[in-house]
């Protein structure tokens, strides 16, 4: 399948992109693993008149310690996140989401920018930068812009990106100390998009009870969501098994559910509960 | 709109003007005539198109051949050196690797990027390895049993 034709750019550096971005605008894609976009391209659903290919940029690539915490560039690759110590020691369900994204050939090329700010409603990534209350930092001419997690995700395939923003970099902030978190997914057999992916995040007392907690789901409305019900149902509670399957039994509440050929809504619904009690008891056995 | 490339290929550079849409897979195999990555799904699901891009295997029918400008591509006709076969070619051969043979190159080639970082996987591993690629006669026994072979398993 051939796509639209296009102006293409390859700027070598960040600066030089957004400024193509400013003069191009709406009618400009950015191209970063193209792993999402490509597809979209190749099937017409995205025709657009110029690609800015941030493949040549250096320095947007890269996972580092920030305050504890971590600084990942929007460039990563899932195969660089999923061999990162530093990921799997600070954000564990990072590391889970990378390593069963697609398949090894996908996880060289996709990148973590790249599925934020494409919005897939299946994308595994987007669960998990709302359960680890991740902040988005984007750039455009002349400034930078910092967006919570939870309010990335707008719609199918929307963000609160703006047209002249380039996703830079994503924070994920410091583990508190009894923490731990986890991502597990029903995945497609052919294609291993979520058909249902819930990342868990939470922090116990000494006494075991639940001090925090923060759920995200992907893969079941239109876009990723965060599980407050659930959240609130455990929080203050000992997380013992009756504590969390009782907090599943929230994490469908509010959200629109797919219906399609992969999924009925009722199936999806009922996907959410159990996916969540299993994130939920992976994330307690590791903050133990 | 033609855009000035150098890709080199299998130890080979190549100028070439191409469109900008031009996909890997259409320029290896249309514009360089090597027939030996396959197009299957066209869709990244079925990895028949895999190549080897910077040392990591890609599918080759999701990239523009433009993002690979100024990288080094290594294709099925690049393994065998000196009319030696690659130890995977020869596992394939050895083990009854392939059947219609469609899924072949790309399942070599996935596996070499398997063996280069983990060079002795268990059975378990090389299946994770290969899970990018599709073979419709399902002769995953066997092929298997090749890349373990090719990983130092000459039993």
């Amino acid at each position: 399948m051939t796509t639209s034709a296009f102006e293409y750019h390859a700027p070598s550096s960040a600066g030089e992109a957004v400024e193509l971005l400013a003069q191009h605008g709406d009618g400009a894609k950015i191209l970063a693993g193209g792993h999402s976009l490509i597809p979209l391209m190749k099937t017409r659903l995205a025709r657009p008149d110029v690609i800015i290919d941030l493949g040549k940029v250096q320095g947007m690539s890269y996972v580092r310690d920030e305050k504890g915490g971590l600084a990942i560039g929007a460039m990563t690759t899932y195969y660089q996140l999923e061999s990162s110590d530093l990921v799997q020691s600070r954000a564990p369900a990072l590391s889970d989401a990378a390593s069963v994204v697609a398949d090894p050939q996908v996880r060289n090329m996709g990148t973590i920018g790249g599925s934020l700010a494409h919005s897939d409603p299946a994308a595994d990534l987007p669960a998990v930068v709302i359960a680890l209350r991740a902040s988005i930092i984007t750039s455009s001419s002349g400034e930078h812009r910092t967006i919570e997690a939870d309010d990335l995700f707008v719609d199918l395939l929307t963000t609160s990106l703006r047209s002249d923003e380039i996703l830079s970099e994503v924070r994920i902030p410091a583990p508190a100390e009894g923490s731990g978190s986890a991502y597990v997914k029903f995945a497609n057999k052919a294609s291993h998009f979520a058909i249902v992916g819930v990342a868990a995040s939470v922090t116990l007392g000494s006494d075991g009870s639940c001090q925090d907690v923060s759920i995200g789901v992907t893969g079941a409305g239109a876009s990723a969501t965060r599980a407050a019900a659930a959240e609130t149902a455990l929080k203050g509670r000992k997380a013992d098994d009756d504590a969390i399957r009782g907090a599943a039994a929230e994490a469908a509440a509010g959200i629109d559910f797919n219906d399609d050929v992969h999924a009925s809504g009722a199936y999806r619904e009922h996907l959410t509960k159990v996916f969540t009690e299993r994130a939920l008891k992976a994330a307690v056995a590791r903050a133990r | 709109m033609g855009r000035s490339v150098s890709i080199t290929v299998n130890g080979t550079t190549h100028q070439n003007d191409i469109e900008p849409r031009t996909l890997l897979s259409t320029y290896i195999r249309e514009i360089l005539n090597l027939t030996g990555t396959h197009i299957g799904c066209d869709t990244s699901n079925c990895g028949a198109c895999t190549v080897i891009l910077n040392g990591s295997a890609v599918k080759s029918c999701t990239l523009f051949a433009v993002q690979a400008d100024g990288g080094e591509v290594t294709t099925i006709e690049g393994l065998a050196k000196n009319g030696e076969l690659h130890p995977l070619q020869e596992g394939f051969w050895e083990k009854h690797g392939l059947q219609c043979g469609f899924c072949t190159p790309g399942m070599i080639l996935a596996a070499s990027d398997l063996l280069n970082r983990n060079p002795n996987p268990t059975e378990q591993e090389i299946r994770r390895g290969i899970s990018g690629n599709l073979c419709r006669c399902t002769g995953y026994q066997n092929i298997v049993k090749a890349i373990q072979y090719a990983a130092g398993d000459r039993s």
